[in-house]
C-alpha cells in the first residue's frame, strides 16, 4: 500500500463490480478512518462491468450500501471511460486519494485501470490494494454457467452455413466464401450475443479450414491463409461491436420505458384534485411498474403518520403495516431520509420507506414492498422509486394547497359576508338608538320647560337610550372580535391620551363619583389600537358606574414594569364576590345573579377578548381594605424613534423682551 | 316673510325621519331655517338651490357616497358641513375632513354637542371673512398670536418652535377637529406621514405645559383614532 499518511483529504474507493470490491472498500473504510478523513465509494458502470453479470454488479452494490453504512458518500456513475469517469468524480468532490484494487489475469494488451486512472487524474495519490486472484466463495459469476442454447443455435448456423458454402468453394473465390461466414456471425452476433458469434466465427474458421484443398506451396494458399485470418479477426471484432451495440440498445429501451413509466405517471398525477386520488395513481402506477404494493401514509397536524384508510376497491393491493412498520415509516417521515428495506436504517423490514419531500416541508411517507427486495439495490430502479416518490409529493402538496386555496376562498366569502351582515345590523340597530336618545334630549330642551318629574322621566329615557347604545357597541364588538374579523389598527400611542379621551366620552357614566389618575410622566408609547383599548376603559368606567356606591371613588394607574405596560381602574366599593373574580371575564356573568342593575355580563368579556387580542392579560382581583381593581397588562414593544430633538431655546422667549 | 328670509338657512340631508326631525327641531330652536333632504340626489340639488349656510350630512345614505357631495359643495362653496357617522367607521370620517367637511358628529350625538359644533363652524366661518383675532384664550391659557407668546395664568410658558406650530394650527381650527395626518403635513412636513406618534408626544408636551390635569384635558381634546380638536 502507498502512504498517505500525511494527507488528510478525502478518500475515495473506485470499485469495479469484481472480486477486489471487497477489498477496496474495507481498504478505503480503513484509510478514512485513520485519517479521520470522509470517504466516497464510487462504481462506474459500463458494457465492460455489465459483461461480468448481475450478480457481481448486486454484490458490488449491496458492498456499496454496507460503505454508505460506515458512513460513505456513495455513487454509481455511467460511463465508457471508467477512469476519466472516476477522475471526474475525484476532482469535483475534493478527494486526494483513490483506492483501487489490483487487477489480476488481464491480458497484455490491456492497460491496467491504475495506470489509466493515474493519466486521468495525475494529482490523485493512488492505493493500490491487493486483492484475491480467483473470484470469492460468495458464488461464481453468472456467466461461468452460459446457457447452452444460444451455443448450439450459433454453431448450427455456422455449420447450415458451411453446408452452402462449401460446395461453392471451387466456383467462388475464398474470400467471397469467407463473406458468407461473416453475414452468419453478424447475424448471430445481432440475435445471440457476443458468446455465441465467436463460437460461430469459430466453427466457420474449422470447417473453412477443413475443407481447404490440399496443395503444397501455392500462392493460393497463402491467398486462402489471409483470407481465414482477416475472417477469423472481422468475425471477433464484429462479434463485440455488435453485441455492444446490443447491450446499449437495451439499456436505452430501458431508459425509456422508466422515462415512459415517469411521463405516465407525472400525467396521470398532473390531474388529480383530491388526495385519494394520488393515493390512488400512486398505487397503480407502482403496482404496474414494480409489481409492488404501496401505500401513502399522511401525518396529522402533530406529525405523527396515521395509519393507511383501508380502500375496499384495492382491498387485495394494499400493504398491511404493522406498528413496527408504522414506527420505521415515522423515523423516514422525522428524518426525511428513506428507511426500510434496501436501506442502512432497518433494512430488514420489508417495505421500503422514501419520505415525500416536496419544496415547502416533507408531505408524508411513501411506503413501498416489492417481491424482490435485492432489486432495490439496483441504482436504476432506486431512482426510478425516488422519482416517484418526488412526483408524489409534489401532486401531495400541489393537492395540499389547492385545499387551501379553496378554504381560503371560503373564509374570505366567509368574512365578507359575516363583515357586511355586521354592518347592516350595526346600522339598522343604531339609527333608532340615535334617534331615541335625541328625540328623548329634545324632550328635555323642549320649551315650554318640562315639569320636574317630567324632565326627570326624559331624562332616564335619554340615559337609557345611552346605555342601551353602549350595550350594542359592544355586542357588535363582540361579535366581531369573535368572528376573528377585528383588524387592529395599531398605532404607537400615548396611555395618557387614551385614558383621558375615554374619561371623556364616558364620564357620564360614573355618575356623581369622583375621578382620579395616576399617570406617571415619562412613560413608553405603545402599540395598541385607541379605539379598541377607549373601550375598554369604558367598559371597565360603567362598571364601576354601575357596582358601586354613588359616592365611591374611581382611580385609574398606569405604570411600566417587567416589560409591561399595566393600567389599573380601582374603586373603593364593595369589591368582587369572593371567588368569583376570574369568571367575571367570561361571556354573560355577573357578579351578583339577582341583581337589578342592567346588564347582560358582556363588557368584561369583551375587555379580555380586546386585551388579549394585542397579547396582553387581564385580571381582577380586590383590594386588601376594600374596593375592586381590574388590571390589563400590555406588552410593551421597541418603540419607534423619536422626533429629532428640538435644541431646548424657548421659542417664546425671544418675544418677550 | 322678511325676518324668515333672514334667518340662517341649514340643510339636513339624512334618510332617517326621526333623526331629521329631532336635528331640525333643535335647530330650529336656535332660529335657524331649516330644509331638508332624504336622499343624496335631493341634497345635491337643494345645496344648489337653497343656497344653505350650514349642511348636516349623513355619510350612510342609501343611494350613493356622501363624499361625493361634499366634493362637489366644496368645488364651489365654503359653507359649513359637519357629517354624521357610525362609531366603527374612523376612516370614513378622516377621508370625509380630509375631503372638505368641516367637522364630524358620531350616532348617537347629543343635541348640546350638535349644536356646539354648529356654533363652532358658523364662528369659524365668520372669522374667516372678517379680522382674525391676534389673541386667543382658553380656559386659563392666553395666546398672542403677533407676538407668538403664550401664557397660563399670566404667566409665561416656554414652547419650542414644533410645539407653537402644533399649537397655531390647532388654534387656526379653533372647535373644529383637526385630523392626525394634517397635523403632521403641516407641522412636520409631507415626508413623515408615517409618522403618527410625532403628533401624539408633541400633544402630550401641550398638554403636560397647558392643562391642569393632562390625563383629564379640557381643551387639547383627542378625538380617538382621527384627530385632535381644541376647545376653547
Amino acid at each position: 500500500m502507498q502512504s498517505s499518511e500525511s494527507k488528510t483529504g478525502t478518500v475515495l474507493a473506485v470499485l469495479r463490480a469484481d472480486a477486489g470490491d471487497e477489498a477496496t472498500v474495507a481498504a478505503a473504510a480503513r484509510l478514512a478512518a485513520l485519517c479521520g478523513a470522509p470517504w466516497h465509494a464510487i462504481l462506474v458502470e459500463n458494457a465492460h462491468t455489465r459483461r461480468r453479470g448481475e450478480a457481481a454488479r448486486l454484490r458490488t452494490l449491496e458492498l456499496l450500501r454496507h460503505a454508505h453504512a460506515r458512513g460513505a458518500v456513495t455513487a454509481v456513475l455511467e460511463g465508457r471511460d471508467a477512469p476519466a469517469v472516476g477522475a471526474a468524480y475525484a476532482r469535483r468532490h475534493g478527494c486526494t486519494t483513490a483506492v483501487l484494487a489490483r487487477e489480476h489475469g488481464t491480458a497484455w494488451w490491456h492497460v491496467p485501470f491504475v495506470r489509466r486512472l493515474a493519466q486521468a487524474a495525475p494529482e490523485l495519490d493512488l492505493v493500490d490494494v491487493a486483492a484475491p486472484s480467483t473470484p470469492s466463495v460468495a458464488g461464481p459469476p453468472a456467466r461461468a454457467r452460459p446457457a447452452p442454447r444460444p451455443y448450439l443455435a450459433a454453431t448450427g448456423a455456422s455449420l447450415a452455413t458451411a453446408g452452402v458454402a462449401l460446395p461453392l468453394l471451387p466456383l467462388l473465390d475464398v474470400a467471397n466464401v469467407a463473406m458468407l461466414f461473416l453475414l452468419t456471425v453478424v447475424l448471430v452476433a445481432i440475435r445471440l450475443g457476443r458468446g455465441p458469434a465467436i463460437l460461430a466465427t469459430l466453427v466457420g474458421f474449422c470447417s473453412l479450414v477443413i475443407a481447404a484443398p490440399r496443395r503444397q506451396y501455392d500462392v493460393s494458399e497463402f491467398k486462402y491463409a489471409v483470407a481465414l485470418a482477416v475472417m477469423l479477426a472481422v468475425g471477433w471484432i464484429t462479434a463485440r461491436l455488435t453485441s455492444d451495440l446490443r447491450e446499449q440498445a437495451e439499456s436505452a429501451t430501458g431508459r425509456e420505458a422508466r422515462t415512459r413509466a415517469l411521463y405516465e405517471f407525472a400525467r396521470a398525477l398532473s390531474v388529480a384534485l383530491q388526495t385519494e386520488q394520488v393515493f390512488e395513481i400512486t398505487r397503480r402506477f407502482l403496482a404496474r411498474t414494480f409489481d409492488a404494493r404501496a401505500a401513502i401514509l399522511l401525518p396529522d397536524d402533530a406529525g405523527r403518520l396515521r395509519w393507511p384508510v383501508a380502500d375496499p376497491a384495492s382491498e387485495e393491493r394494499a400493504p398491511v403495516l404493522s406498528v413496527l412498520d408504522m414506527a420505521a415509516a415515522q423515523w423516514a417521515f422525522d428524518h426525511g431520509a428513506p428507511a426500510g428495506a434496501g436501506t442502512p436504517t432497518l433494512p430488514s423490514n420489508p417495505y421500503l420507506y422514501l419520505p415525500l419531500l416536496a419544496p415547502m416541508r416533507s408531505r408524508g411517507v411513501l411506503a413501498v414492498r416489492v417481491p424482490d427486495v435485492a432489486a432495490l439495490l439496483v441504482p436504476e430502479r432506486r431512482e426510478l422509486l425516488d422519482a416517484f416518490a418526488a412526483l408524489a409529493a409534489i401532486a401531495v402538496e400541489r393537492v395540499h394547497y389547492v385545499d387551501v386555496a379553496q378554504d381560503a376562498v371560503v373564509r374570505m366569502e366567509g368574512e365578507r359576508l359575516r363583515n357586511s351582515l355586521l354592518a347592516a345590523l350595526s346600522h339598522d340597530l343604531r339609527t333608532p338608538l340615535t334617534s331615541l336618545v335625541g328625540l328623548s334630549e329634545s324632550l328635555t330642551l323642549s320649551r315650554p320647560a318640562l315639569a320636574a318629574a317630567q324632565m326627570e322621566l326624559a331624562n332616564a329615557l335619554r340615559d337609557e337610550a345611552r346605555r342601551m347604545s353602549t350595550l350594542v357597541a359592544n355586542l357588535l364588538d363582540m361579535a366581531r372580535i369573535q368572528s376573528g374579523g377585528v383588524k387592529l389598527n395599531l398605532e404607537w400611542q400615548l396611555v395618557e391620551e387614551t385614558i383621558g379621551s375615554a374619561l371623556r366620552a364616558c364620564r357620564w357614566q360614573l355618575g356623581g363619583r369622583s375621578v382620579d389618575t395616576h399617570i406617571p410622566r415619562g412613560l413608553p408609547l405603545v402599540r395598541f389600537d385607541a379605539a379598541l383599548l377607549e373601550r375598554v376603559l369604558c367598559n371597565l368606567l360603567e362598571n364601576a358606574g354601575k357596582y358601586t356606591p354613588p359616592d365611591a371613588h374611581v382611580t385609574i394607574a398606569a405604570r411600566a414594569e417587567e416589560g409591561m405596560l399595566v393600567v389599573a381602574v380601582c374603586d373603593n366599593g364593595q369589591g368582587l364576590p369572593a371567588g368569583r373574580a376570574d369568571a367575571l371575564f367570561e361571556k354573560f356573568v355577573r357578579g351578583r345573579q339577582e341583581s337589578s342593575i342592567s346588564g347582560v355580563g358582556l363588557g368584561l368579556a369583551i375587555c379580555r377578548a380586546i386585551v388579549e387580542a394585542h397579547g396582553g392579560r387581564m385580571r381582577a382581583f380586590n383590594l386588601p381594605d376594600s374596593g375592586a381593581c381590574f388590571e390589563l397588562r400590555l406588552p410593551l414593544g421597541e418603540p419607534p424613534p423619536l422626533p429629532d430633538p428640538e435644541h431646548h431655546h424657548h421659542f417664546t422667549d425671544q418675544h418677550e423682551h | 316673510m322678511s325676518i324668515e328670509s333672514a334667518a340662517p338657512v341649514a340643510l339636513i340631508v339624512e334618510d332617517e325621519p326621526q333623526i331629521r326631525r329631532f336635528v331640525r327641531m333643535a335647530l330650529e330652536g336656535e332660529g335657524w331655517q331649516v330644509h331638508q333632504s332624504e336622499t343624496l340626489k335631493r341634497g345635491r340639488i337643494d345645496a344648489g338651490s337653497r343656497t344653505p349656510d350650514l349642511i348636516i350630512l349623513d355619510l350612510g345614505l342609501p343611494d350613493g357616497d356622501g363624499m361625493q357631495l361634499i366634493r362637489d359643495v366644496r368645488s364651489w362653496s365654503p359653507v359649513p358641513i359637519i357629517v354624521l357617522s357610525a362609531r366603527i367607521d374612523e376612516a370614513d370620517k378622516i377621508a370625509a375632513l380630509d375631503a372638505g367637511a368641516d367637522d364630524y358628529l358620531t350616532k348617537p350625538f347629543g343635541i348640546g354637542e350638535l349644536l356646539a359644533r354648529v356654533r363652532a363652524a358658523l364662528r369659524r366661518q365668520h372669522k374667516a371673512g372678517g379680522d382674525a383675532s391676534a389673541r386667543i384664550v382658553f380656559g386659563r391659557v392666553e395666546v398672542d398670536l403677533n407676538k407668538r407668546t403664550v401664557q397660563r395664568d399670566g404667566q409665561p410658558v416656554h414652547l419650542t418652535p414644533t410645539e407653537y406650530k402644533l399649537l397655531s394650527v390647532l388654534i387656526a381650527n379653533l372647535g373644529r377637529v383637526v385630523t392626525a395626518p394634517q397635523l403632521l403635513r403641516e407641522v412636520w412636513g409631507p415626508s413623515n406621514a408615517d409618522n403618527g406618534h410625532y403628533v401624539r408626544i408633541y400633544m402630550g408636551h401641550l398638554r403636560q405645559k397647558l392643562e391642569d390635569d393632562p390625563a383629564q384635558p379640557r381643551h387639547l381634546l383627542t378625538e380617538t383614532a382621527v384627530g385632535y380638536r381644541l376647545q376653547s
